[in-house]
């Protein structure tokens, strides 16, 4: 762990989130793929295995679908089940899982049995990672009715969502992105984050608002401050919540600048940005100035690592998508 | 272990009785007592009736659907009288008969048959999971339940069912797999039979026999004759006795045979002859277990009123319970999501209240 333990990044915020869970509910276990004596390929069960045994915190076989299907039967039986997939690609071998089952199970027994996991996935790219390493898998999991999915941007934020995560009674798709891991920041851990199905701004601003959740925060952020060296003034909502989805605040936030860019690193077509561009339009129709954009990788498979930039959303192509917003009307 | 030997099912299903309920001599199984073969028989009996009401009920078109296991009952009977209260049972779609046999209330079984809701009973009240429908799925979520209890300390044995084509899914073999690197008390009860709505058995699989499956995972396989109530019953009480003593999971094949289709919606005759079909009603499970109990005189006709009696009651009650036309409450669709509905789906819910209402609803 850090020296200074207000300097996190956001791999130890995670840790310290399961470590604090575990420490509190003993009904917390952690498992998954390599989680166990090395601390999982990215660390961040690093430690967990030593401290609270091997029977908290193991290493399962390599099977996805049996670590989501043995996850649903602990938790049906009183767990609070915490499961790795080990990256976003390597999690498809599941999806029967959550989609017939952890997603369903309370409909299907009309209350009755509800399945409190978190299913954690280190997810999208940025990293020069080999191809199945860098999937922006989002829609699969927001278009399941039944799923809550959450994508952290800070590290405030990874440390008490994935609490909110552990402790909420519906099953939860944690979705860390990689590329934020190893980036560090002061944080207090003693003043709690707004929680699950709240949108944050992170940067004031009154001519555009950026849209942006996960990965693309950052880059969003990025592309604020670049325009307000050119004078102009941008607003940037982290959404969080992928699902549920803070209409209010976003829609809020939208009106007040009548502009709106979308920014996910998703392949744009039928995906998460498409939604929440579809929703501002029908709820701030007449608030707009513009037509809402959206900046998101192509419909292509992720690239390979010497050509992932020209997939990723750029702070350049945030930049041009606002100098589309016609400002010539003004 | 050593050589996996121990492992390897019999070279032939184990049989306690033969075709005219005759105890078969030599065989190595414990026989049960003569008091749990009436609770068989009387099990038997109830899950034929079972099996007959809900067609019937299907062609009255009270049950949208019905997937008989006619011809299975030894197998629905033992998987039920095998286990203990604390125990779980994971049954399917085709195990209706299963779950009735358990003690949950039939007519909140047929709750999803006849498409009033999904699982329509409570899990928690007789510890029986929703019957899944998609194949070996379920498998895994048995896993899961006997971990927590073990790591909880509890002796509880969870009983998995499947059929003969879901021993080709991929769950299937990851159940085997985790519950046997994890020793969890776990039995995986396979009702082979035959057929895969119209697919044959040759055609899922090259291995000797299912059980033999096991064996690729460390997991003991046994074979039972599925039509001989006795043998199933001393096979499963020998598995769920070994699970739970710690000896970690077991399989069992029951070979056994489905006499009826898929379901009303299927036509069998367009895969199979009656020439393939006939033969087996000679091996009836029900007319087996009654033979032998005639033979041993501990089945007088008073017993068997009273059977019959309590079949009979069961059949009333599912008639009863499923007479009435229903009408589900749609604003139940947006109730059970989550544990409290998002903000998006409660805009949802409120309109579908507006549109019903101004249908006059």
């Amino acid at each position: 762990m850090a020296t200074d333990p207000t300097k996190l990044t956001m791999a130890q915020a995670l840790n310290r989130a399961l470590r604090d869970a575990m420490t509190e509910d003993e009904t917390v276990y952690v498992f998954g793929e390599d989680v166990g004596p090395l601390g999982g390929v990215f660390r961040i069960t690093d430690g967990l295995t030593a401290e609270f045994g091997e029977h908290r915190c193991f290493d399962t076989p390599l099977a996805e679908s049996g670590i989501v299907g043995m996850a649903v039967g602990m938790a049906m039986n009183g767990m609070r089940p915490v499961v790795e997939m080990q990256f976003d690609a390597f999690a498809y071998p599941a999806f029967e899982q959550i989609a017939s089952h952890v997603a369903k199970t309370r409909n299907r027994t009309r209350g009755r049995v509800g399945l409190p996991m978190v299913i954690r996935v280190p997810y999208a790219g940025g990293i020069g990672g080999v191809e199945h390493h860098c999937d922006s898998s989002e829609s699969y999991y927001a278009h399941t009715p039944g799923l809550t999915v959450v994508a952290p941007s800070t590290v405030a934020d990874a440390y008490f969502l994935l609490r909110e995560a552990i402790a909420s009674p519906d099953p939860v798709v944690f979705l860390e992105p990689k590329k934020l891991y190893w980036g560090k920041e002061e944080v207090d851990l003693t003043v709690p984050e707004p929680g699950i199905g709240t949108a944050v701004v992170r940067r004031p601003g009154t001519d555009a608002t950026l849209i942006a959740y996960g990965p693309s925060v950052p880059t969003a952020l990025e592309a604020a401050e670049a325009a307000a060296q050119e004078g102009r003034s941008l607003q940037v909502v982290d959404v969080r919540s992928l699902v549920p989805f803070d209409d209010a605040t976003v829609c809020e936030a939208v009106r007040s600048t009548g502009r709106a860019v979308v920014v996910a690193e998703a392949s744009g077509y039928a995906s998460v940005a498409s939604e929440i561009t579809a929703r501002v339009t029908e709820r701030c129709f007449h608030s707009l100035a513009a037509p809402v954009r959206r900046v998101t990788g192509f419909d292509i498979p992720y690239p390979p690592p010497k050509l992932e930039r020209f997939q990723l959303p750029s702070v350049d192509r945030i930049l041009d998508a606002v100098d589309d917003l016609q400002w010539e009307d003004q | 272990m050593a050589g996996g030997q121990d492992l390897l099912p019999s070279e032939r299903p184990l049989r306690l009785l033969d075709e005219t309920g005759r105890r078969v001599p030599g065989a190595t199984l414990p026989f049960p007592d003569t008091d749990r073969l009436l609770d068989a028989y009387a099990s038997l009996v109830i899950g034929r009736r079972v099996n007959d009401q809900a067609g019937a009920l299907v062609r009255q078109g009270r049950l949208a659907v019905y997937p008989s296991s006619h011809g299975q009952e030894a197998c629905q009977t033992g998987a039920a009288l095998a286990l203990a209260d604390g125990d779980w049972l994971f049954p399917t779609y085709r195990d209706t008969a299963a779950v009735i046999a358990r003690g949950v209330d039939p007519v909140e079984v047929l709750t999803l048959l006849k498409g009033d809701w999904h699982a329509g009973y409570d899990p928690y009240a007789h510890r029986v999971a929703p019957q899944a429908t998609p194949l070996a799925t379920q498998l895994l979520h048995a896993v899961g339940v006997a971990h927590a209890a073990r790591l909880r300390g509890e002796d509880t044995v969870v009983m998995a069912l499947c059929g003969d084509g879901a021993t080709s899914e991929g769950d299937f073999h990851e159940a085997l797999n985790f519950a046997a690197v994890f020793r969890a008390p776990v039995v995986f009860f396979v009702q082979n039979n035959e057929y895969a709505i119209s697919v044959p058995l040759a055609r899922q699989t090259a291995a000797p026999s299912l059980a033999h499956k096991g064996v690729g995972y460390g997991v003991p396989g046994r074979r039972v004759d599925g039509n001989d109530a006795a043998a199933v019953l001393s096979v499963l009480d020998r598995a769920v006795a070994a699970a739970r003593s710690g000896e970690g999971p077991q399989l069992v094949e029951a070979h056994t045979y489905r006499m009826q289709a898929h379901t009303n919606a299927d036509d069998d005759s367009r895969y199979r002859s009656t020439e393939e079909v006939d033969p087996w009603a000679a091996r009836d499970p029900l007319l087996r277990m009654e033979a032998f109990l005639k033979r041993k005189r501990v089945l007088t006709k008073a017993r068997q009123a009273q059977i019959t009696e309590r079949a009979e009651a069961v059949a009333a009650a599912m008639r009863e319970g499923l007479a009435e036309d229903t009408d589900p409450e749609p604003a139940e669709l947006f109730a059970h999501v989550f544990s409290s509905p998002t903000p998006q789906l409660a805009e949802q819910a409120a309109f579908l209240a507006d549109e019903l209402s101004r249908e006059g609803h």
